[in-house]
């Protein structure tokens, strides 16, 4: 119990910013009409694609001969951007046929 | 996003933050760095063009799938890396960091092979597996993959291949977590499988105390909840039903089957009621999509509009495969935004409305949900078009819909059917009123 109090106390920032991002997420989809779901979606599928700077550090710090992180990592990589890429690739898509013609 | 004019924009700004965000992490100092920098820039390369060629060639009606797959890659990335990290355990990882890891490793598998059991019902390759023991199978399934993860942070290292294990349970749960669920509520778990993504990307950003990776998560996964929430009040069943997920009684009512008497409609005399009606109400579903009936129905509104008539599109919050699939698909077909209303203005609408016309809906327009307790779609919201004059429905055949319900509103008095593909009885019916005047 009180590691877990020591962590929060160490990490008030993290938890604020947290916090605030937590809100923005909600106050974000409530001024989206339903219009826009389907790309929103799409969207916020894309940005999730951000784990993927975790597979990045992975490998940076993964030693050269050490094959299993390097090949898990390499995979991680190619998927993480394939959901990043065509993430926004597809909502780009889906919002360019919303331009007045 | 709160306008489709800023839309785009935002989309392509969230792209630069993102490939921002990704080059700054390839540059920038980071403790014990062996560079690798070769292998991770082919990586990135190798997962653009994948993911572009992918982007283009898919078409719009199989969106659905396609973001569902997307999802199953990021969750999938969560995964490969806290194995890694997992195993690099020692006895110095504090409680805080071994939990964090374990939880991005489960909500990450079962976000990758739940989105992928999605992606399989989108695409109609997977088959709904109802049995009234599917909900306690998944929640000891549940059970036991919390246990193991407490197990493993309380006594770290007891077992090489523990970590395994609960990669493999967490994997097979995406996988029953999903397989139950109705394929009409697909839009719903997507939205829910997203959020999870977001969040296994959170937990993924506190183990390596990386802001972006934390906040991106968070954002995703809390717009991803609420997104979710709102799509269960839309559809007035509670997200615990949906997850529990099938539809108990669907036997029974599939038992009764009805053999009630339709009316046909002529093609003549449809276009005839279309063209000196004064308002008109276009009813879409995912009948439209698939048969890609969209462009031909804008041709059918514009024939009806230059002839005086009000046309407008009834769009219920889960028409189609996902949220604003029917507003994607009619943008598609250039028709204006402002034609498009929703739930509840159109309710309001119908009672001045001459002539409905449904093309390819189905549980969106079914009267059951408002009279028939017994019915698995009773209470949901539906667009109650028979307050309005005369309803035409356009469908294959009596053939249930995607949800598997009978639907009381063909055999109405009020409605007329006419059968056929909704492209070419669309096609026929925009002759029909371009022959007159």
């Amino acid at each position: 119990m009180l590691e877990i109090l020591a962590y929060l106390k160490a990490n008030v920032l993290a938890i604020n910013l947290i916090v605030i991002t937590i809100y923005l997420g909600f106050e974000i989809i409530s001024k989206v009409p339903a219009v826009l779901h389907t790309p929103l979606m799409s969207g916020s599928n894309a940005i999730s694609g951000i784990v993927i700077i975790g597979a990045i550090i992975l490998m940076r710090q993964s030693e050269s001969n050490d094959y299993l992180s390097l090949t898990v990592g390499f995979i991680g990589i190619v998927l993480g951007t394939i959901n990043v890429v065509g993430g926004h690739a597809v909502t780009n898509r889906m919002l360019e046929m919303f331009r007045k013609k | 996003m709160s306008s489709p004019a800023t839309a785009r924009k935002g989309n392509i700004l969230a792209a630069y933050g993102m490939a921002l965000a990704i080059i700054v992490t390839v540059v920038s100092p980071v403790e014990g760095d062996h560079g690798n920098y070769l292998l991770i820039i082919a990586a990135i390369v190798l997962g653009s063009v994948i993911g572009l060629i992918f982007s283009k060639k898919v078409e719009m009606t199989a969106m659905p799938e396609l973001v569902s797959l997307f999802n199953g890659f990021g969750g999938a990335c969560a995964v490969c890396i806290s194995i890694i990290e997992v195993y690099k355990f020692n006895a110095s990882t504090s409680i805080g960091i071994a939990t964090t890891t374990y939880l991005a490793l489960f909500v990450g598998g079962i976000a990758f092979t739940g989105s992928l059991v999605a992606y399989g019902k989108l695409t109609g390759k997977v088959k709904d597996w109802r049995g009234a023991f599917a909900s306690y199978f998944n929640l000891i399934w549940l059970l036991v993959c919390v246990g193991l993860i407490v197990y493993q942070i309380a006594f770290p290292g007891q077992n090489e291949w523990l970590p395994l294990v609960v990669l493999a349970i967490s994997l097979v749960y995406g996988f029953t977590f999903v397989l139950p669920i109705g394929g009409a509520d697909m839009p719903v778990v997507i939205s829910l499988l997203n959020a999870f993504t977001g969040i296994a990307a959170a937990l993924a950003g506190m183990v390596y105390d990386n802001m972006v990776m934390l906040l991106g998560g968070i954002l995703v996964g809390s717009s991803g909840t609420i997104l979710t929430v709102l799509m269960c009040e839309a559809m007035n069943r509670s997200l615990l039903s949906v997850i529990v997920g099938g539809f108990g009684s669907t036997s029974a009512s599939a038992a009764e089957g009805e053999d009630g008497v339709v009316k046909e409609a002529s093609l003549v005399d449809t276009a005839i009621m279309m063209r000196y009606a004064q308002n008109v109400m276009v009813i879409p579903g995912y009948g439209m999509a698939v048969a890609q009936a969209q462009k031909i129905c804008k041709e059918l509104d514009k024939s009806l509009s230059e002839r005086g008539v009000n046309v407008h599109y009834a769009i219920h919050p889960v028409a189609g495969r996902m949220p604003g699939h029917m507003n994607v698909l009619l943008a598609e077909a250039d028709v204006p935004y402002n034609k498009l209303i929703d739930l509840d203005d159109a309710n309001e609408m119908f009672r001045d409305t001459d002539v409905c016309l449904v093309v390819g809906a189905n549980d969106v327009v079914n009267p059951a949900a408002m009279d028939d307790p017994s019915s698995p779609i009773y209470g949901m919201p539906v667009l109650e078009i028979l307050h309005s004059k005369n309803v035409i429905v356009l469908k294959r055949s009596m053939n249930k819909g995607y949800s598997g319900i009978e639907n009381p509103l063909f055999f109405h008095d009020k409605t007329k059917m006419l059968f056929g593909d909704a492209k070419s009885s669309l096609e026929l019916l925009n002759t029909e009123i371009k022959g007159m005047d």
